[in-house]
């Protein structure tokens, strides 16, 4: 049998094909090598002070005492203050946009939601130091002082910069993520589940909770998750309403700080190279986290809904 | 009776997801109500034309922020919208399947969710240390990171999009790969690849975070891309935490400028994509 | 004019899949060739290994001969075959970014060709050849995808056409028309075997009766029967076609 010729690819096909490849490699390699600049740069940190950094609660540059413990705790605290805020909103906001609303109604609302996903960190910020902070500090804080001031929580002076305010400014940043992901992974729900349990004579609420819910719940959690990461490793918004000051407080009136408001504020101020070393190390930390959540998250939401996208309708 | 408890609880629950839906969009409003309204006071021709002034003093502009801005987001289109593309065609048209199309799509989630921060960290490191000095090149790099996975995503999903058949019916005729690549699956899916990158180009110019340590900013104009340089978002917040009430004004206005900005490119991008589906 | 076709001991495989076991026929230039079977039967592999697309699919592979007007399409670059191998598919497919007139000429421009004045000649010579002319003419560079159903299909069979290939390989090419759309691609076909050898995919065994010169059934990857049309239809000689014919299965 004659050798079949097979396709003699043109020099122009050649030339794309390595082209893309380039670039496909590269960018592979971009990660690895991000990756390993972080913990190549931090490795001095990493030996100087070991597992002893993610639990020293001192942070002291003047005295070469680098603890990342309050940074940990301000991320963790503001962050889960959003999701806890932001997930049954951003949940509703799914529901009413996929479930309930006509699509001329859903298209508008679709498009405020993405505005809101749009706002720069920083304007956020600024509408946070202007507005929010004050609402808090005369009236909030007051008035949960007031009626809750028995939960440590809700206790010490309201200064209006600290954990609640980086924690609601975070819930609006990240509401968005959970609701776009929330209304893909609905909308990814096979319509004959809803059907079935219309025709059982459910009301449309029950249809939601029996049909739908039970559904997408891996892919809600992506995309809570994918909400997480967002608001661990937000920085400007928080910087400029936390209060930047690296202490472990019970309530969340006190300033605090977070791993990326410590860098963005005090990375340009590293005077000596252990110093630069501990504010990459607590950088390293934020990327793993911020990798690891990730990852699952995706997992979580492609177990529904193949393929990661980005807007809401 | 049963019935009718379930039909309250229904039209609770269904009166609860528009509540949520209206307090989300509560803070969108009172966030653009604000910027609006601070920022068109403040915002005149000296806005536009002037350097920053010191101290608060007033008559200062941000000139050079929006041009540090421009020049930096250009830079990073530069490199990202040309890697982006070509990657998103070789995962696309030459390989979905093998383990280097796998750690390819995994390396683009990571760069998607890495905090910009980090960004910064790294180019820091890498480039502006280095070099000596803080420049506009660092920060366009900086940026240019950000972007080359949103724009992989958005392309790969437009490129996903072109029915196969339209490929095959490009061999049939005779015409070879990369022609029909080029000249037949590129343009049918261009529209939505635009849209893909202006919604990118809005994402980074309002980027603040890593552009903190790599173009630093700068009061006057930048002589070269080899010296810090100013940018909107940076500007803004250095204004924003200042002591100033001249600044804080000058802060809004610069705020309303980049939404306004951010808001064009995402209904212009709207309207290009919904004119396609159509 | 149309070229004679040869296959021999053509065997193909869609991943471990075999979907061709092993077909011998002789494909006489000038005519319309049906090609029929239930689905799965192999009868679209078949048609696309003659201008090798079947290759183009991850996973698949091919054995024996096909020869066309002498030569072996395995000894041809296959971008070259398949100009002179023109394909027809399903549902119709013009490209979306390009006109009506961009369409018909897009193989010939995008494979080099130049002169304005030979482009037009050809795409007014496919389109009338299409019998779309008179339908489009006054309207070229409006998109492709502004015509409807049946319109789109002719639009495909001018720009395969308009490569001058001198075999047409057409798969269930009226499948997704209208009656009315079918019986225009029909008449096509009719005038189009002149000058064309045309091989179509069909599962309407009424189609093949009407426009067809010779009808090969096929089945399970095997070439069953293959004779003129009128043979087939109404004396087979082999038992299961009999049994596809009168519609015992498929």
């Amino acid at each position: 049998m004659s050798k079949k010729k097979k396709l003699t690819a043109s020099l122009g096909d050649k030339t794309l094909r390595l082209l893309t490849l380039l670039m496909a490699i590269s960018v592979l390699v971009l990660m690895v090598w991000m990756g390993w600049q972080m913990f190549d740069s931090a490795r001095p940190s990493i030996d100087k002070f070991g597992f002893s950094f993610i639990t020293g609660r001192v942070w002291d540059p003047v005295k070469e005492q680098f603890g990342a413990l309050p940074f940990i705790y301000g991320t963790l605290v503001t962050s889960l203050l959003a999701l806890i805020i932001a997930a049954p909103i951003g949940l509703g906001v799914a529901i009413f946009l996929n479930e309930m609303a006509r699509s001329g109604v859903r298209s508008v609302i679709a498009f405020l939601v993405e505005m809101l996903a749009a706002i720069p960190s920083v304007v956020y910020g600024l509408w946070g130091i202007f507005v929010l902070v004050p609402w808090l500090r005369e009236t909030v804080e007051p008035g949960l002082a007031k009626w809750f001031g028995f939960i440590p929580l809700f206790q010490g002076t309201p200064l209006g910069f600290g954990m609640l305010a980086g924690g609601l400014i975070l819930a609006v940043m990240i509401l968005p993520t959970i609701a776009a992901i929330s209304v893909e992974v609905m909308a990814a729900v096979p319509n004959e589940q809803r059907e079935a349990a219309l025709a059982l004579g459910a009301t449309k609420w029950e249809m939601i909770r029996i049909a739908v819910l039970p559904y997408a719940k891996s892919g809600i959690l992506g995309g809570v998750m994918l909400g997480l990461g967002r608001a661990l490793g937000e920085t400007m918004a928080v910087t400029m309403v936390i209060g930047n000051r690296p202490d472990i407080l019970p309530s969340l009136f006190a300033p605090a700080y977070s791993i990326a408001a410590v860098i963005a504020n005090e990375f340009t101020e590293a005077t000596y190279d252990l110093y630069l070393s501990a504010l990459v190390e607590v950088g390293l930390i934020l990327f793993v986290i911020t990798l690891i959540l990730n990852v699952f998250a995706r997992l979580l939401v492609w177990s529904v809904a193949r393929g990661p996208k980005g807007g809401i309708s | 009776m049963h019935d009718r408890l379930r039909k309250y609880r229904n039209r609770m629950m269904m009166g609860i997801f528009i509540i949520a839906t209206l307090i989300a969009l509560i803070p969108l409003f009172g966030i653009l109500g604000y910027v609006v309204k601070n920022g068109l006071s403040a915002l005149n021709w000296e806005f536009f034309i002037n350097l920053p002034k010191a101290m608060g003093a007033p008559g200062g502009g941000m000139a050079n922020s929006i041009v540090g801005t421009l020049i930096m987001v250009l830079i990073a289109s530069l490199i990202g919208i040309p890697v982006g593309i070509l990657t998103a065609i070789y995962l696309t048209e030459y390989d979905r399947t093998s383990w280097l199309s796998i750690g390819v799509r995994f390396a683009t989630d990571v760069l998607t969710g890495i905090p910009s921060i980090i960004v910064g960290i790294v180019i820091y490191t890498a480039v502006v240390l280095r070099m000596g000095h803080f420049s506009a090149l660092a920060g366009g790099l900086a940026l240019s990171i950000i972007m080359i996975p949103l724009i992989i995503r958005s392309t790969e999903e437009m490129l996903k999009l072109v029915s196969h058949s339209i490929r095959e019916a490009g061999y049939a005729l005779g015409i070879s790969k990369v022609k029909t690549i080029l000249k037949i699956v590129l343009p049918t899916a261009a529209k939505g690849i635009i849209t893909g990158a202006m919604l990118a180009v809005a994402r980074v110019s309002g980027e603040t975070a890593p552009l903190l340590f790599t173009a630093l900013g700068n009061q006057y104009w930048a002589r070269s891309l080899n010296e810090p340089i100013a940018a909107l978002p940076v500007q803004i917040y250095q204004y924003a935490t200042s002591p100033y009430k001249e600044w804080h004004q000058q802060a809004w206005a610069g705020s309303l400028v980049l939404i306004s900005l951010v808001v064009i490119l995402n209904l212009f991008a709207r309207f290009v994509f919904r004119s396609r589906s159509n | 004019m149309g070229q004679s076709l040869s296959v021999r001991k053509l065997e193909a495989w869609y991943g471990s899949n075999q979907t061709l076991k092993g077909i011998n026929m002789e494909i006489i230039p000038n005519q319309v060739t049906a090609i029929i079977g239930p689905s799965g039967c192999g009868k679209s592999t078949f048609v696309r290994c003659i201008n090798r697309m079947h290759e183009t699919l991850p996973g698949t592979k091919v054995k024996g001969e096909i020869i066309l007007d002498g030569e072996s399409v395995y000894d041809q670059d296959p971008v070259a075959l398949r100009k002179s191998v023109g394909m027809v598919f399903q549902k119709a497919n013009p490209f979306p970014s390009m006109s009506i007139y961009e369409n018909v000429v897009a193989g010939l421009r995008l494979n080099g060709m130049k002169s304005k004045q030979k482009l037009q000649a050809t795409a007014e010579k496919s389109l009338r050849m299409a019998a779309l002319w008179d339908e489009v003419k006054d309207r070229l560079n409006y998109s492709g995808m502004s015509l409807s159903g049946g319109q789109q299909q002719r639009l495909c069979i001018a720009r395969a056409l308009a490569v001058e290939p001198s075999v047409l390989l057409m798969d269930e090419p009226a499948s997704a028309l209208d009656p009315i759309a079918t019986t225009h691609i029909e008449e096509l076909i009719r005038q189009l075997k002149e000058n064309y050898t045309i091989l179509i995919v069909t599962h309407n065994m009424q189609q093949a009766a009407r426009i067809a010169d010779s009808t090969a059934f096929f089945l399970n990857g095997e070439l069953v029967e293959h004779g003129p049309t009128s043979d087939i239809f109404t004396n087979p000689h082999d038992k299961r076609t009999e049994d596809y014919i009168t519609g015992r299965f498929g």
